[in-house]
């Protein structure tokens, strides 16, 4: 039981920092494989302002997450913005670049080591219910997460924004015509999606471990997510992201031995079989 | 009046003939070792990394197939050559053979899982078998040494006669020669009637099926044949520097490639090469300096191509070339 719950846990950090890579992906077309770099973004940011500075824990991952919210639109108006037209295998060369920069920085500014945010003691120890004892570090993770599943998904489906970003999507001519800001709906999309990968990235310290090469350390599972869940789906990735992390959690609990290949095999089955279905959910801009 | 037909039988037999700067490019090559008598060890690592780049060159520049798990081919066959000559023979060439069959099979096999995608798919999906080959010889580490390595390879004289030196001498003739060869068939490839349908179903995947062109089989026979080439890259690393380390199925690796072609420019077989001599260089000055800033200029090259320079270094010389020979000419 607590095995799944601790998958429960992975899945909803997998969600949120992949749902970034999900939305530009599925609704953008565009290939960010530096997601992981802005939850790495995020972390770093966490660690910095509760260990070194002593911020509370929870004001430092707001502070993380509006750092990466930042960092995401400032590099989107300077970079991004100029590939949308490009070609994936463009994107990917870009997005790969963008990740070894990271790294380097990282490891420029934080050394190589691992680092571990220091939690606060409301987060430490765990809580009864139903007989049961649940870790409460990841109880406020699944919490947070489901929190913020709900949100977009609502954001996405009945709010004017999420029309306005469904229509710019679908045909950014057409948008513009009827008066939407396309460019700044995809700024602000894209820096919302940094934003989160950056709390996951400051809320995922304890489980993920953080140190220079995060950001590429899980690009894997971020695609697998997005592959699964379907390009641009919330409940999609929502899904997708507890299922792998169960998944992913079980796995190494009881088969040590096939460590990361049972999540190779399974991004293989899941490309293979949804070969043609790739497609991004609401049509893109090809 | 001629045919066009004929027009472009002309322009394609100017496109195969030998040019002078290939000329001197080989002649540089050959003069290399004497003018840098103590890095024998290191020009045979840029001929070994040349000849890696041209199968990403074959498979993703002429044949149009988004690949980042090249790697899985150069670590199988950089396994399966130190494999053979632990196992079972030391012969150099035979386990260069060795390396290439069982790195084509891989690619014969590998490949049906790509033709019924599209580029994010298929750059995926290269990147899993990758991912699967790497953890394979991460975990069955009694036959592949796991994250020590493969060590105790012992390769047999070159021919049974000429022994591999120390200094590194021998393996570079050996690499450049292999290259060579290698380069010599894929410039062929290139201007055969199977090169230009693969050129054609990069430019254009719908409309090759209707001329007749069997796509399914010709981008199978490409991959495979990519396959082989970085597989006898592999083992010549395996067999020249008598060592194969998980390192070689890295995603790094293969990401490091994709860099190396994209700054040589794709497509033209000597941007391969020129991007293998230009990475190494500068990868062993700035190493020199701090390994951790090299990471940082690589990215930031990366960065600077896709948005800049699309075509990469030989795109530049040509435009650069036909720039002076245009104001030369100018009234």
């Amino acid at each position: 039981m607590t095995i799944v719950f601790d998958g429960i846990a992975l899945g909803m950090l997998l969600f949120l920092i992949s749902v970034g890579l999900s939305v530009t992906l599925g609704l953008m077309n565009f290939v960010n494989l530096a997601n992981g770099a802005f939850a790495m973004l995020g972390g770093y940011v966490g660690v910095l302002l509760v260990n070194r500075w002593g911020v509370p824990f929870l004001g430092a991952l707001a502070l993380s997450t509006l750092c990466s919210l930042v960092v995401g639109a400032t590099l989107e108006r300077l970079l991004y913005r100029r590939l949308y037209a490009a070609s994936h295998m463009d994107h990917v060369l870009f997005t790969v670049g963008l990740i070894f920069v990271s790294i380097s920085l990282a490891a420029y500014f934080f050394g190589s080591g691992v680092q571990v945010i220091e939690l606060p003691a409301f987060l430490q120890g765990r809580i009864e219910a139903f007989g049961v004892g649940f870790d409460s570090y990841r109880s406020f993770l699944i919490v947070v997460a489901i929190a913020i599943a709900a949100a977009l998904q609502r954001i996405l489906t009945s709010t004017r924004f999420g029309a306005s970003l469904r229509a710019a999507v679908d045909n950014p001519r057409t948008a513009r015509g009827v008066g939407i800001e396309v460019d700044r709906i995809f700024t602000i999309t894209f820096a919302v999606g940094s934003a989160l990968a950056g709390l996951g990235g400051a809320l995922g310290t304890q489980m993920l471990g953080l140190d220079p090469v995060f950001a590429i350390k899980y690009v894997v599972y971020f695609l697998i997510v997005v592959i699964m869940g379907g390009p641009g789906s919330i409940r999609g990735s929502f899904l997708a992201s507890m299922s792998i992390g169960v998944f992913d959690v079980v796995g190494k609990y009881y088969v040590p031995e096939l460590g990361a290949f049972v999540i190779y095999v399974l991004m293989l089955a899941v490309l293979v079989a949804r070969s043609r279905g790739l497609l991004p959910k609401f049509g893109g801009r090809s | 009046m001629t045919p066009s037909w004929e027009a472009a039988a002309v322009r394609l037999r100017e496109r195969e003939r030998w040019k002078s700067p290939e000329t001197v490019f080989w002649c540089a090559a050959l003069v290399a070792p004497f003018v840098l008598p103590d890095d024998h060890l290191f020009l045979s690592q840029i001929a070994i990394l040349g000849l890696f780049c041209l199968s990403l060159d074959l498979v993703l520049g002429i044949a149009g197939i988004l690949s980042l798990g090249q790697a899985a081919f150069f670590g199988l066959g950089g396994y399966t050559a130190g494999l053979f000559a632990i196992h079972v023979d030391g012969d150099p060439l035979l386990g260069l053979v060795v390396a290439m069959v069982a790195t084509s099979l891989l690619g014969v096999l590998a490949a049906p899982l790509l033709l019924g995608g599209r580029d994010l798919t298929r750059l995926l999906i290269t990147v899993a078998v990758a991912g699967i080959l790497y953890e394979a010889a991460n975990k069955w580490s009694a036959v592949t040494g796991g994250v020590d390595g493969l060590q105790g390879i012992v390769i047999a004289p070159l021919f049974g006669k000429i022994e591999f030196d120390l200094g590194g001498t021998v393996a570079y003739w050996y690499a450049l020669a292999v290259l060579f060869l290698v380069f010599l068939g894929l410039r062929r490839l290139k201007s055969s009637p199977f090169g230009l349908a693969l050129a054609g179903i990069r430019l254009n995947p719908q409309r090759m099926p209707a001329l007749g062109v069997p796509v399914d089989r010709r981008l199978t026979v490409a991959y495979a044949i990519g396959g082989a080439v970085a597989g006898i890259a592999g083992a010549l690393l395996a067999q020249t520097t008598q060592f194969v380390s998980l390192d070689a199925l890295s995603f790094h690796r293969s990401a490091e490639l994709m860099l190396i072609l994209v700054l040589g420019g794709a497509g033209n077989l000597y941007g391969a090469l020129l991007g293998a001599i230009v990475f190494s260089v500068a990868h062993h000055l700035l190493s020199e300096i701090n390994p951790m800033y090299w990471q940082f200029w690589m990215g930031t090259l990366l960065i600077l191509i896709v948005l800049f320079a699309k075509d990469g270094l030989t795109g530049g010389l040509s435009r650069l070339r036909d720039h002076l020979w245009k104001g030369g000419t100018a009234p």
